[in-house]
């Protein structure tokens, strides 16, 4: 990393100033609603709360015990686990072949790239509601699809042992023209000179990709599984739209019960959620631990 | 070379009906929206779907136009998204001005803090946040939705990567000009790097539109929810009217559309930096 433009080490005083003043507006939003509050998800953390969720005595780490304790909790983290492993292998794994058959020297891929990349424009809220009505069990499309080939029709919100594949299948949706995006830039920056000696010494197709492409895309696809995953962790709307974390608390994940012990049907426990919301912090840093860990031993990124 | 012309052959038709059958998959939404939005419920409800609808219709588009809250909440994502990204660039380009062009102890801790704030998930200040707004009295008002994200680290690391770039010898030229900081920053740096600010801008206005967890737990009045909040909400009616939700659907997801489709370059250049969103 180049360093930057060092100023001069005389430098005015009013100029000092002028960066901090430039900093200011930042560093006071940080502060007031980053710095603060996640000192305060410890401090709620580690308190009791009255019901309408004002702290009411310290407790120590209990709410902390209580989850480790708790089977409802052992499940949420169960399904959140599940629910990452739904949405990440497929969407990248499914990125990846779309954007290596783009490879292939076909045409139309400007179009084909730009028609991956559109689900990218819609929101969780807005992709939700157009899967809750493919899901609709009597008037839905997929249904509908099905009863075409034969099968029977299925209950996709309604099923606790198929819910939170509906779920992931949105997700999945919803994140491939990221994916698609990510990787695809990621193709463009391996060297054109690199593939066209592996193909003048009769590498082609499958043995290229194997070989060539998606060694040269490690970085990529490790950047993509990090992020997908921590995108994951954040999941709320689509589990909010669709199912309220039912049927039978099958699609509960860790952030869904946050948003439901903390603001859902009049709860305002806000000890048990801060505790919960301690630990998606936590995941989520490891994560991004892993991330930096890794990217600075083996790879520059732009 | 006679490397087996056939299983080529056979491999570039597999290839292509792959993806075309992929393209279909993943467009067919897309498609359902813009056209389905279009279409009676009667006519939506046939199986197979009308792929190439008979009738048309204006209707859903109506009745989205009539319930008031959707139009008023159509103007709330924009006044709400609006604000952020303005504010989001003006506090990223002094921001990182600072980092870049002007004295600064401790240069490396304070853009430390920075990129750490990128890696705290929304969800962990989520519960302090609403409290502090409900105390200040703001639940349920413009400022409210606003305020948590005037300013971003991800705007700050975009234009501090660009602003580094910058060559020496323009700054050199504008300085013996008397150009000062901030007429630099304004008449040169800024007009400079617009394709930067574009990428920024571009980002911050998706995912402020697109916002869904901060604007459902702080907006209580139909009148104050934004658009995504109400759209969620035309799922949760007790008669579904798909035709209504696909139009308001298309509706909303028009400007972010537009922008993914003729913006595709802009999205590319901010693709990598700040993994949270």
């Amino acid at each position: 990393m180049p360093t930057s433009p060092r100023p001069p080490s005389s430098a005015r005083p009013a100029e000092k100033a002028l960066a901090w003043a430039f900093l200011l507006p930042s560093v006071a939003v940080f502060a007031l609603f980053l710095g603060y509050p996640l000192y305060r998800t410890c401090y709620l953390s580690t308190h009791a709360n009255d019901l309408f969720g004002a702290p009411t005595r310290y407790v120590g780490l209990q709410h902390y015990a209580d989850l480790l304790g708790s089977a409802e909790f052992a499940r949420t983290l169960a399904t959140t686990g599940l629910f990452v492993l739904l949405t990440v292998v497929p969407g990248v794994l499914g990125a990846l072949l779309l954007v290596l058959l783009l490879e292939g020297r076909i045409r139309g891929v400007r179009l084909l790239r730009s028609a991956f990349a559109l689900p990218f424009a819609f929101s969780v809220a807005g992709a939700s509601v157009v899967f809750g009505v493919f899901y609709n069990p009597a008037t839905g499309v997929i249904n509908g699809l099905l009863s075409h080939v034969g099968a029977g029709p299925v209950n996709w919100l309604t099923d606790s042992g198929v819910a939170l594949v509906s779920v992931s299948l949105v997700t999945i949706w919803l994140n491939l023209g990221y994916n698609v995006l990510v990787l695809s830039a990621g193709i463009g920056s391996i060297p054109p000179e690199i593939s066209e000696a592996a193909r003048l010494d009769g590498a082609g197709g499958w043995r290229l990709a194997r070989s060539i492409t998606v060694p040269l895309l490690g970085p990529h696809l490790f950047f993509l599984v990090v992020v997908s995953t921590i995108n994951a962790l954040q999941t709320l709307g689509q589990i909010n739209i669709l199912t309220k974390g039912g049927p039978d608390h099958s699609t509960t994940t860790l952030n869904y019960s946050i948003y439901q012990k903390a603001f859902a049907f009049g709860s305002s426990d806000f000890g048990t959620a801060s505790a919960q919301a301690v630990v998606l912090l936590l995941v989520v840093l490891a994560c991004t631990a892993v991330q930096f860990g890794v990217i600075e031993r083996k790879v520059h990124y732009a | 070379m006679t490397r087996a012309p056939l299983t080529r052959v056979l491999g570039r038709a597999a290839a292509h009906l792959l993806l075309a059958s992929a393209a279909l998959a993943v467009c067919f939404p897309v498609y359902y929206v813009l056209v389905g939005s279009f279409m009676t419920n009667a006519d939506l409800a046939v199986y197979p779907p009308a792929l190439v609808p008979h009738h048309l219709t204006l209707g859903n588009f109506a009745g989205a136009a009539r319930s008031v809250p959707l139009a008023r909440q159509y103007l709330n994502s924009a006044l709400v998204a609006g604000v952020i990204t303005t504010a989001q660039l003006l506090t990223s380009i002094l921001a990182a001005y600072a980092l870049v062009f002007l004295p600064l102890r401790f240069r490396g801790a304070v853009f430390g803090v920075f990129l750490a704030t990128l890696m705290v998930p929304g969800e962990a200040v989520i519960i302090p946040n609403y409290l502090t707004l409900s105390g200040w009295g703001l639940a349920d008002s413009y400022p409210a939705l606003v305020l948590p994200f005037l300013a971003s680290a991800f705007g700050t690391f975009m234009l501090r990567q660009a602003f580094r770039q910058f060559p020496q010898e323009l700054r050199d030229a504008a300085r013996l000009d008397g150009a000062g900081h901030w007429r630099f920053l304004w008449r040169i740096l800024v007009p400079l790097n617009k394709p930067t600010l574009a990428a920024v801008a571009v980002y911050v206005f998706l995912s402020a539109w697109n916002q869904y967890f901060w604007p459902l737990i702080i907006t209580r009045s139909a009148q104050m929810q934004t658009l995504q909040i109400g759209l969620a909400g035309l799922h949760d009616a007790d008669v579904a009217d798909p035709g209504l939700i696909l139009a308001g659907v298309l509706l909303s997801v028009l400007p972010t559309l537009l922008l993914v489709v003729f913006g595709q370059r802009f999205i590319v250049r901010g693709l990598t930096a700040g993994a949270v969103r």
